[in-house]
Protein backbone atom coordinates (compact mmCIF):
# COMPACT_ATOMS: atom_id res chain seq x y z
CA UNK A 1 0.00 0.00 0.00
CA UNK A 2 1.20 3.45 -0.85
CA UNK A 3 1.26 5.99 1.93
CA UNK A 4 -0.86 8.55 -0.91
CA UNK A 5 -3.62 10.73 0.46
CA UNK A 6 -5.02 10.96 -3.11
CA UNK A 7 -5.25 10.67 -6.67
CA UNK A 8 -6.65 12.95 -9.17
CA UNK A 9 -7.21 11.59 -12.61
CA UNK A 10 -7.45 14.32 -14.63
CA UNK A 11 -8.84 14.18 -18.47
CA UNK A 12 -6.14 16.72 -19.98
CA UNK A 13 -3.09 18.94 -19.46
CA UNK A 14 -5.11 21.92 -18.67
CA UNK A 15 -6.70 20.08 -16.31
CA UNK A 16 -4.09 18.65 -14.64
CA UNK A 17 -2.44 22.26 -14.22
CA UNK A 18 -5.46 23.10 -12.37
CA UNK A 19 -5.51 19.93 -10.22
CA UNK A 20 -2.12 20.68 -9.07
CA UNK A 21 -2.96 24.66 -8.24
CA UNK A 22 -6.30 23.30 -6.13
CA UNK A 23 -4.22 21.38 -3.99
CA UNK A 24 -0.72 22.33 -3.00
CA UNK A 25 0.35 18.57 -1.51
CA UNK A 26 0.22 16.88 -5.05
CA UNK A 27 2.65 16.36 -7.16
CA UNK A 28 2.42 14.81 -10.94
CA UNK A 29 2.88 10.85 -12.25
CA UNK A 30 3.49 9.65 -15.29
CA UNK A 31 4.88 5.81 -15.30
CA UNK A 32 5.19 5.54 -11.67
CA UNK A 33 8.69 4.58 -11.93
CA UNK A 34 10.27 6.77 -9.88
CA UNK A 35 7.28 8.98 -8.32
CA UNK A 36 6.06 5.70 -6.36
CA UNK A 37 9.74 4.38 -4.95
CA UNK A 38 9.98 7.94 -3.98
CA UNK A 39 6.75 7.61 -1.96
CA UNK A 40 8.03 3.93 -0.51
CA UNK A 41 10.88 5.34 0.50
CA UNK A 42 9.24 7.66 2.56
CA UNK A 43 10.64 11.16 0.81
CA UNK A 44 6.88 11.88 -0.63
CA UNK A 45 5.02 10.03 2.21
CA UNK A 46 1.71 11.38 2.23
CA UNK A 47 1.37 13.03 -0.97
CA UNK A 48 -1.51 13.40 -3.65
CA UNK A 49 -1.45 12.25 -7.26
CA UNK A 50 -1.97 13.91 -10.34
CA UNK A 51 -1.88 10.92 -12.63
CA UNK A 52 -1.10 11.46 -16.28
CA UNK A 53 -0.54 7.88 -16.86
CA UNK A 54 -1.70 6.67 -20.38
CA UNK A 55 -2.91 10.32 -21.16
CA UNK A 56 -3.80 10.09 -24.80
CA UNK A 57 -2.97 13.50 -25.11
CA UNK A 58 0.34 13.43 -24.48
CA UNK A 59 1.56 10.74 -26.19
CA UNK A 60 1.36 12.18 -29.77
CA UNK A 61 4.15 11.74 -32.03
CA UNK A 62 4.20 13.57 -34.76
CA UNK A 63 6.98 14.86 -37.83
CA UNK A 64 5.92 18.68 -39.04
CA UNK A 65 5.98 19.73 -42.37
CA UNK A 66 8.85 21.61 -41.54
CA UNK A 67 10.50 18.78 -40.28
CA UNK A 68 10.65 19.71 -36.59
CA UNK A 69 9.29 16.55 -34.54
CA UNK A 70 7.14 16.66 -31.56
CA UNK A 71 7.71 14.02 -28.69
CA UNK A 72 4.46 12.66 -26.40
CA UNK A 73 6.39 13.31 -23.00
CA UNK A 74 3.78 10.40 -21.88
CA UNK A 75 5.48 7.76 -24.55
CA UNK A 76 7.30 5.03 -22.91
CA UNK A 77 11.06 4.32 -23.41
CA UNK A 78 9.72 0.89 -25.35
CA UNK A 79 6.99 2.93 -27.20
CA UNK A 80 9.64 5.56 -27.96
CA UNK A 81 12.76 3.15 -29.39
CA UNK A 82 9.78 1.16 -31.36
CA UNK A 83 7.95 4.53 -33.05
CA UNK A 84 8.44 4.19 -36.86
CA UNK A 85 9.52 8.20 -36.57
CA UNK A 86 12.15 7.89 -34.21
CA UNK A 87 13.25 5.10 -35.88
CA UNK A 88 13.65 6.83 -39.24
CA UNK A 89 14.67 10.12 -37.96
CA UNK A 90 16.24 10.08 -34.39
CA UNK A 91 17.70 6.58 -33.87
CA UNK A 92 20.10 7.89 -31.28
CA UNK A 93 17.40 8.81 -29.07
CA UNK A 94 15.70 5.33 -29.34
CA UNK A 95 19.51 3.90 -28.19
CA UNK A 96 19.75 5.89 -25.15
CA UNK A 97 15.50 4.79 -23.99
CA UNK A 98 16.34 1.18 -24.95
CA UNK A 99 19.32 1.17 -21.73
CA UNK A 100 17.24 2.50 -19.28
CA UNK A 101 16.33 -0.16 -16.81
CA UNK A 102 14.84 -3.47 -18.02
CA UNK A 103 12.08 -4.62 -19.89
CA UNK A 104 8.92 -4.18 -18.15
CA UNK A 105 10.73 -0.48 -16.53
CA UNK A 106 10.80 0.51 -20.18
CA UNK A 107 7.13 -0.46 -21.13
CA UNK A 108 6.22 2.34 -17.27
CA UNK A 109 8.64 4.82 -17.92
CA UNK A 110 8.20 7.77 -19.44
CA UNK A 111 10.60 10.42 -21.36
CA UNK A 112 8.93 13.23 -19.90
CA UNK A 113 9.33 11.96 -16.41
CA UNK A 114 12.89 10.98 -17.06
CA UNK A 115 13.72 14.83 -17.84
CA UNK A 116 11.03 16.11 -14.99
CA UNK A 117 12.64 14.11 -12.02
CA UNK A 118 15.85 16.30 -12.80
CA UNK A 119 18.07 13.52 -12.64
CA UNK A 120 21.76 13.79 -14.25
CA UNK A 121 21.39 10.27 -15.00
CA UNK A 122 18.88 10.12 -17.05
CA UNK A 123 19.58 8.17 -20.71
CA UNK A 124 17.11 10.36 -22.75
CA UNK A 125 18.12 13.89 -21.14
CA UNK A 126 21.88 13.82 -22.36
CA UNK A 127 20.61 12.77 -25.63
CA UNK A 128 18.21 15.38 -25.61
CA UNK A 129 20.11 17.97 -24.53
CA UNK A 130 22.80 16.79 -27.93
CA UNK A 131 19.57 17.34 -30.19
CA UNK A 132 18.69 20.99 -28.68
CA UNK A 133 15.50 19.99 -27.71
CA UNK A 134 12.99 22.40 -27.06
CA UNK A 135 10.40 21.92 -23.88
CA UNK A 136 6.58 22.90 -23.66
CA UNK A 137 5.71 23.48 -20.75
CA UNK A 138 1.76 24.40 -19.97
CA UNK A 139 1.31 26.52 -16.27
CA UNK A 140 -1.72 28.14 -15.01
CA UNK A 141 -0.84 31.70 -17.27
CA UNK A 142 -0.53 29.13 -20.29
CA UNK A 143 2.66 27.50 -22.78
CA UNK A 144 5.89 28.45 -22.64
CA UNK A 145 8.44 26.71 -24.57
CA UNK A 146 11.95 26.55 -23.12
CA UNK A 147 15.19 24.93 -24.55
CA UNK A 148 16.81 21.86 -22.49
CA UNK A 149 19.60 24.01 -22.05
CA UNK A 150 18.01 25.97 -19.97
CA UNK A 151 15.96 23.66 -17.96
CA UNK A 152 17.79 21.74 -15.49
CA UNK A 153 19.16 24.04 -12.49
CA UNK A 154 20.69 21.77 -10.45
CA UNK A 155 20.58 17.97 -9.09
CA UNK A 156 16.77 16.83 -9.12
CA UNK A 157 15.94 20.12 -10.15
CA UNK A 158 14.48 21.94 -13.00
CA UNK A 159 12.96 25.60 -13.88
CA UNK A 160 9.37 23.51 -14.07
CA UNK A 161 7.12 24.75 -11.35
CA UNK A 162 5.28 22.19 -9.65
CA UNK A 163 2.20 22.99 -11.35
CA UNK A 164 3.49 22.79 -14.76
CA UNK A 165 2.89 20.08 -17.20
CA UNK A 166 5.08 19.06 -19.86
CA UNK A 167 3.21 18.64 -23.07
CA UNK A 168 5.73 18.86 -25.51
CA UNK A 169 9.41 18.12 -26.47
CA UNK A 170 10.51 19.01 -30.13
CA UNK A 171 13.21 18.34 -32.23
CA UNK A 172 14.09 21.13 -34.92
CA UNK A 173 15.40 19.90 -38.64
CA UNK A 174 18.89 21.04 -38.30
CA UNK A 175 19.18 19.26 -35.03
CA UNK A 176 19.07 15.70 -36.33
CA UNK A 177 19.17 16.42 -40.45
CA UNK A 178 22.29 14.35 -41.70
CA UNK A 179 23.25 13.66 -37.59
CA UNK A 180 24.31 10.56 -37.37
CA UNK A 181 24.65 9.61 -33.21
CA UNK A 182 25.62 7.05 -30.39
CA UNK A 183 24.74 6.55 -26.39
CA UNK A 184 26.96 5.12 -24.66
CA UNK A 185 25.94 4.04 -21.26
CA UNK A 186 28.05 2.54 -18.53
CA UNK A 187 26.83 0.55 -15.60
CA UNK A 188 28.09 -2.11 -13.50
CA UNK A 189 25.83 -4.31 -15.02
CA UNK A 190 24.39 -4.10 -18.75
CA UNK A 191 20.74 -3.89 -17.26
CA UNK A 192 18.63 -2.66 -14.26
CA UNK A 193 21.09 -0.31 -13.65
CA UNK A 194 21.41 3.58 -13.65
CA UNK A 195 24.11 4.91 -15.17
CA UNK A 196 27.66 5.52 -13.44
CA UNK A 197 28.22 7.64 -16.82
CA UNK A 198 26.50 8.12 -20.07
CA UNK A 199 27.72 9.70 -22.98
CA UNK A 200 25.14 10.68 -26.03
CA UNK A 201 27.16 12.16 -29.21
CA UNK A 202 25.91 13.24 -32.69
CA UNK A 203 28.15 14.33 -35.36
CA UNK A 204 27.52 15.70 -39.12
CA UNK A 205 30.54 15.08 -41.48
CA UNK A 206 31.54 16.81 -44.65
CA UNK A 207 30.59 14.75 -48.18
CA UNK A 208 33.66 12.89 -48.68
CA UNK A 209 33.20 11.78 -44.48
CA UNK A 210 36.66 13.06 -43.95
CA UNK A 211 36.22 16.21 -41.62
CA UNK A 212 33.73 16.92 -38.87
CA UNK A 213 30.96 19.95 -39.89
CA UNK A 214 29.02 19.59 -36.73
CA UNK A 215 29.26 17.87 -33.31
CA UNK A 216 27.56 17.59 -30.29
CA UNK A 217 28.87 15.81 -27.04
CA UNK A 218 26.59 15.67 -23.67
CA UNK A 219 27.37 13.71 -20.52
CA UNK A 220 25.07 12.47 -17.79
CA UNK A 221 26.70 12.03 -14.38
CA UNK A 222 29.48 14.18 -15.21
CA UNK A 223 28.31 16.94 -13.62
CA UNK A 224 25.67 17.78 -11.52
CA UNK A 225 23.00 18.01 -14.29
CA UNK A 226 23.48 16.22 -17.78
CA UNK A 227 25.77 18.67 -19.64
CA UNK A 228 26.86 19.83 -22.94
CA UNK A 229 30.65 20.58 -23.83
CA UNK A 230 30.35 23.49 -26.44
CA UNK A 231 33.61 24.59 -26.09
CA UNK A 232 35.21 21.12 -27.29
CA UNK A 233 32.33 21.11 -29.71
CA UNK A 234 33.64 24.49 -31.17
CA UNK A 235 37.58 23.07 -31.10
CA UNK A 236 36.73 19.96 -32.92
CA UNK A 237 34.34 22.06 -34.96
CA UNK A 238 35.92 21.31 -38.69
CA UNK A 239 38.89 19.27 -37.71
CA UNK A 240 40.06 15.99 -39.79
CA UNK A 241 38.86 12.60 -38.54
CA UNK A 242 42.30 11.08 -37.75
CA UNK A 243 44.21 10.47 -34.31
CA UNK A 244 44.34 13.92 -33.48
CA UNK A 245 40.71 14.45 -33.61
CA UNK A 246 40.00 11.81 -30.89
CA UNK A 247 43.27 13.00 -28.44
CA UNK A 248 41.86 16.92 -28.46
CA UNK A 249 38.39 15.22 -27.72
CA UNK A 250 39.63 13.36 -24.63
CA UNK A 251 41.59 16.43 -23.45
CA UNK A 252 39.33 19.05 -24.40
CA UNK A 253 36.25 17.40 -22.22
CA UNK A 254 37.92 17.08 -19.22
CA UNK A 255 37.72 21.28 -18.97
CA UNK A 256 34.02 20.89 -18.74
CA UNK A 257 32.54 18.31 -16.59
CA UNK A 258 33.13 18.34 -12.97
CA UNK A 259 32.35 14.79 -11.96
CA UNK A 260 32.54 13.77 -8.41
CA UNK A 261 32.70 10.27 -6.08
CA UNK A 262 29.43 8.77 -5.43
CA UNK A 263 29.08 5.17 -3.80
CA UNK A 264 28.84 4.24 -7.56
CA UNK A 265 32.55 5.33 -8.67
CA UNK A 266 34.85 7.67 -8.13
CA UNK A 267 35.97 10.74 -9.58
CA UNK A 268 38.87 9.76 -10.92
CA UNK A 269 37.10 6.47 -12.66
CA UNK A 270 34.26 8.85 -13.88
CA UNK A 271 37.27 11.16 -15.45
CA UNK A 272 38.34 7.98 -17.57
CA UNK A 273 35.14 6.80 -18.44
CA UNK A 274 34.29 10.85 -19.83
CA UNK A 275 37.62 10.47 -22.27
CA UNK A 276 36.99 6.70 -22.87
CA UNK A 277 33.03 6.86 -23.59
CA UNK A 278 33.55 10.20 -25.21
CA UNK A 279 35.94 8.59 -27.89
CA UNK A 280 34.24 5.32 -28.40
CA UNK A 281 30.64 7.31 -28.92
CA UNK A 282 32.25 9.78 -31.51
CA UNK A 283 33.88 6.46 -33.22
CA UNK A 284 29.92 4.68 -33.49
CA UNK A 285 28.61 7.80 -34.64
CA UNK A 286 31.27 8.32 -37.38
CA UNK A 287 31.05 4.46 -38.16
CA UNK A 288 27.22 4.99 -38.49
CA UNK A 289 27.65 7.90 -40.92
CA UNK A 290 29.88 6.05 -42.98
CA UNK A 291 33.28 6.65 -41.91
CA UNK A 292 35.26 3.62 -43.12
CA UNK A 293 37.73 1.64 -40.05
CA UNK A 294 36.42 4.09 -37.68
CA UNK A 295 35.72 1.71 -35.09
CA UNK A 296 39.05 0.23 -34.22
CA UNK A 297 41.87 2.16 -32.67
CA UNK A 298 41.49 3.93 -29.48
CA UNK A 299 38.80 2.03 -27.44
CA UNK A 300 41.06 -0.84 -26.72
CA UNK A 301 43.57 1.25 -24.94
CA UNK A 302 41.17 2.22 -22.20
CA UNK B 1 -10.28 5.64 -0.11
CA UNK B 2 -11.83 3.12 -2.14
CA UNK B 3 -12.58 3.63 -5.54
CA UNK B 4 -15.01 1.08 -7.94
CA UNK B 5 -12.43 -0.09 -11.19
CA UNK B 6 -13.42 -2.90 -14.03
CA UNK B 7 -10.65 -4.84 -15.57
CA UNK B 8 -10.69 -8.40 -17.36
CA UNK B 9 -8.25 -10.55 -15.36
CA UNK B 10 -7.44 -13.63 -16.80
CA UNK B 11 -10.68 -13.24 -19.35
CA UNK B 12 -12.84 -12.97 -16.53
CA UNK B 13 -14.38 -9.35 -16.34
CA UNK B 14 -13.78 -8.16 -12.60
CA UNK B 15 -15.41 -5.18 -10.81
CA UNK B 16 -14.21 -4.28 -7.05
CA UNK B 17 -13.90 -1.63 -5.07
CA UNK B 18 -9.88 -1.47 -4.31
CA UNK B 19 -8.05 0.68 -2.42
CA UNK B 20 -6.38 3.89 -4.39
CA UNK B 21 -3.47 3.31 -2.39
CA UNK B 22 -3.08 -0.43 -3.41
CA UNK B 23 -0.72 -1.73 -5.96
CA UNK B 24 -1.84 -4.11 -8.72
CA UNK B 25 0.40 -6.97 -7.28
CA UNK B 26 -1.66 -6.28 -4.06
CA UNK B 27 -4.76 -6.11 -5.47
CA UNK B 28 -4.12 -9.52 -7.71
CA UNK B 29 -2.69 -11.34 -4.36
CA UNK B 30 -4.97 -10.37 -1.53
CA UNK B 31 -8.38 -9.69 -3.35
CA UNK B 32 -8.26 -11.89 -6.40
CA UNK B 33 -6.13 -15.10 -4.75
CA UNK B 34 -3.77 -14.77 -7.59
CA UNK B 35 -0.31 -15.36 -5.61
CA UNK B 36 1.50 -16.45 -9.14
CA UNK B 37 2.41 -12.99 -8.15
CA UNK B 38 5.28 -12.69 -6.63
CA UNK B 39 6.46 -9.85 -4.16
CA UNK B 40 9.79 -9.75 -4.15
CA UNK B 41 11.59 -6.47 -4.48
CA UNK B 42 8.38 -3.86 -3.96
CA UNK B 43 10.51 -1.21 -6.74
CA UNK B 44 10.35 -2.70 -9.53
CA UNK B 45 13.92 -4.61 -9.63
CA UNK B 46 13.67 -7.83 -9.58
CA UNK B 47 10.55 -8.63 -11.89
CA UNK B 48 8.75 -11.18 -9.66
CA UNK B 49 5.52 -9.79 -9.97
CA UNK B 50 5.58 -9.42 -13.52
CA UNK B 51 1.84 -9.59 -15.16
CA UNK B 52 0.68 -8.10 -18.66
CA UNK B 53 -1.33 -5.04 -18.95
CA UNK B 54 -2.98 -4.95 -22.57
CA UNK B 55 -0.48 -7.45 -23.20
CA UNK B 56 2.84 -5.12 -21.85
CA UNK B 57 4.92 -6.65 -19.14
CA UNK B 58 4.58 -4.50 -16.31
CA UNK B 59 6.35 -4.77 -12.67
CA UNK B 60 2.86 -4.88 -10.74
CA UNK B 61 4.52 -4.02 -7.42
CA UNK B 62 4.95 -0.32 -9.28
CA UNK B 63 1.74 -0.09 -10.97
CA UNK B 64 -1.10 1.63 -9.05
CA UNK B 65 -4.57 -0.44 -9.48
CA UNK B 66 -6.47 2.42 -10.00
CA UNK B 67 -4.41 2.26 -13.63
CA UNK B 68 -5.75 -0.80 -14.75
CA UNK B 69 -9.57 0.40 -15.13
CA UNK B 70 -10.79 -0.88 -18.23
CA UNK B 71 -7.38 -2.70 -19.29
CA UNK B 72 -6.84 -6.76 -19.72
CA UNK B 73 -4.46 -8.11 -16.81
CA UNK B 74 -3.24 -11.60 -17.20
CA UNK B 75 -1.22 -13.78 -14.68
CA UNK B 76 -0.32 -17.47 -14.88
CA UNK B 77 -3.20 -18.36 -13.50
CA UNK B 78 -4.75 -17.26 -16.98
CA UNK B 79 -2.82 -19.58 -18.87
CA UNK B 80 -3.96 -22.51 -20.90
CA UNK B 81 -2.66 -23.99 -24.05
CA UNK B 82 -5.79 -24.92 -26.39
CA UNK B 83 -6.32 -28.03 -24.22
CA UNK B 84 -6.32 -27.11 -21.53
CA UNK B 85 -3.06 -28.47 -20.42
CA UNK B 86 0.33 -26.43 -20.50
CA UNK B 87 1.30 -23.62 -22.18
CA UNK B 88 4.90 -24.57 -24.42
CA UNK B 89 6.48 -21.96 -22.66
CA UNK B 90 5.97 -24.12 -19.02
CA UNK B 91 6.37 -27.34 -20.58
CA UNK B 92 10.14 -26.04 -21.89
CA UNK B 93 10.44 -24.92 -18.30
CA UNK B 94 9.96 -28.01 -17.07
CA UNK B 95 11.95 -30.21 -19.72
CA UNK B 96 14.96 -28.02 -19.38
CA UNK B 97 14.31 -28.04 -15.66
CA UNK B 98 14.54 -23.76 -15.61
CA UNK B 99 12.97 -23.88 -12.08
CA UNK B 100 14.53 -24.01 -9.00
CA UNK B 101 13.14 -22.14 -5.94
CA UNK B 102 10.20 -20.71 -8.43
CA UNK B 103 10.02 -17.60 -7.10
CA UNK B 104 11.40 -15.89 -10.35
CA UNK B 105 9.40 -18.22 -12.54
CA UNK B 106 5.78 -16.99 -12.99
CA UNK B 107 7.20 -13.48 -13.64
CA UNK B 108 9.52 -15.31 -16.31
CA UNK B 109 6.91 -17.38 -17.71
CA UNK B 110 4.60 -13.99 -18.45
CA UNK B 111 7.96 -12.24 -20.05
CA UNK B 112 8.15 -15.41 -22.30
CA UNK B 113 4.19 -15.06 -23.14
CA UNK B 114 4.62 -11.40 -24.28
CA UNK B 115 7.16 -12.78 -26.57
CA UNK B 116 5.19 -15.40 -28.06
CA UNK B 117 2.68 -12.65 -28.94
CA UNK B 118 5.68 -11.18 -31.30
CA UNK B 119 5.73 -14.46 -33.35
CA UNK B 120 9.24 -13.32 -33.78
CA UNK B 121 12.61 -15.65 -33.25
CA UNK B 122 15.59 -14.43 -30.43
CA UNK B 123 19.13 -15.07 -30.13
CA UNK B 124 20.55 -16.44 -27.23
CA UNK B 125 22.19 -12.67 -26.77
CA UNK B 126 18.69 -11.06 -27.21
CA UNK B 127 17.06 -13.02 -25.01
CA UNK B 128 19.53 -12.04 -22.17
CA UNK B 129 18.29 -8.58 -22.84
CA UNK B 130 14.93 -9.49 -23.24
CA UNK B 131 14.82 -11.23 -19.84
CA UNK B 132 17.02 -8.84 -18.25
CA UNK B 133 13.88 -7.33 -16.20
CA UNK B 134 13.82 -10.56 -13.94
CA UNK B 135 16.36 -11.24 -11.22
CA UNK B 136 16.72 -15.03 -10.59
CA UNK B 137 18.85 -15.98 -7.19
CA UNK B 138 19.23 -19.69 -8.02
CA UNK B 139 19.32 -20.53 -11.49
CA UNK B 140 22.65 -18.45 -13.10
CA UNK B 141 19.85 -17.99 -15.83
CA UNK B 142 21.41 -20.93 -17.75
CA UNK B 143 18.35 -23.29 -18.09
CA UNK B 144 15.97 -20.13 -18.00
CA UNK B 145 17.59 -19.36 -21.59
CA UNK B 146 17.39 -23.06 -22.71
CA UNK B 147 13.95 -22.89 -22.35
CA UNK B 148 13.38 -19.55 -23.38
CA UNK B 149 15.62 -20.53 -26.73
CA UNK B 150 13.65 -23.90 -27.22
CA UNK B 151 10.50 -21.72 -27.64
CA UNK B 152 11.81 -18.39 -29.34
CA UNK B 153 15.40 -19.17 -30.59
CA UNK B 154 16.63 -18.94 -33.87
CA UNK B 155 17.82 -22.12 -34.14
CA UNK B 156 16.04 -24.49 -31.23
CA UNK B 157 16.90 -26.77 -30.13
CA UNK B 158 15.42 -30.25 -31.23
Amino acid sequence: MYDLKNIYYPESPEEAVRMLEADENSVLVCGGTDVLIRIREGRLAGVSLVSLNDMRELKRMERESDGTIHIGPAVTFSALSDDPLIREYLPPLGEAAGTVGGPQIRNMGTIGGNICNGATSADTASMLKALNARLVLLGSGGEREISIHDFYTGPGRTVRRREEVLTDIRVAREDYEDMYGAYIKYGKRDAMEIATLGCAVLARTDTDKTHIRDIRIAYGVAAPTPIRCFQTEEALRGRPIDAALFARLRRDVLSEVSPRSSWRASKTFRIQLVKELGERALRQALARAGVPDILKGGGGHA
Amino acid sequence: MLKIIHMNVNGKEVELAVDIRESLADTLRDRLGLTSVKKGCGVGECGACTVLVDGTSVDSCIYLTVWAEGKRVLTVEGLRSGDGGLTPIQQAFIDEAAVQCGFCTPGLIMTAVELSGTGKTYTRDELRRLISGHLCRCTGYENILNAFEKIFGKNPKT
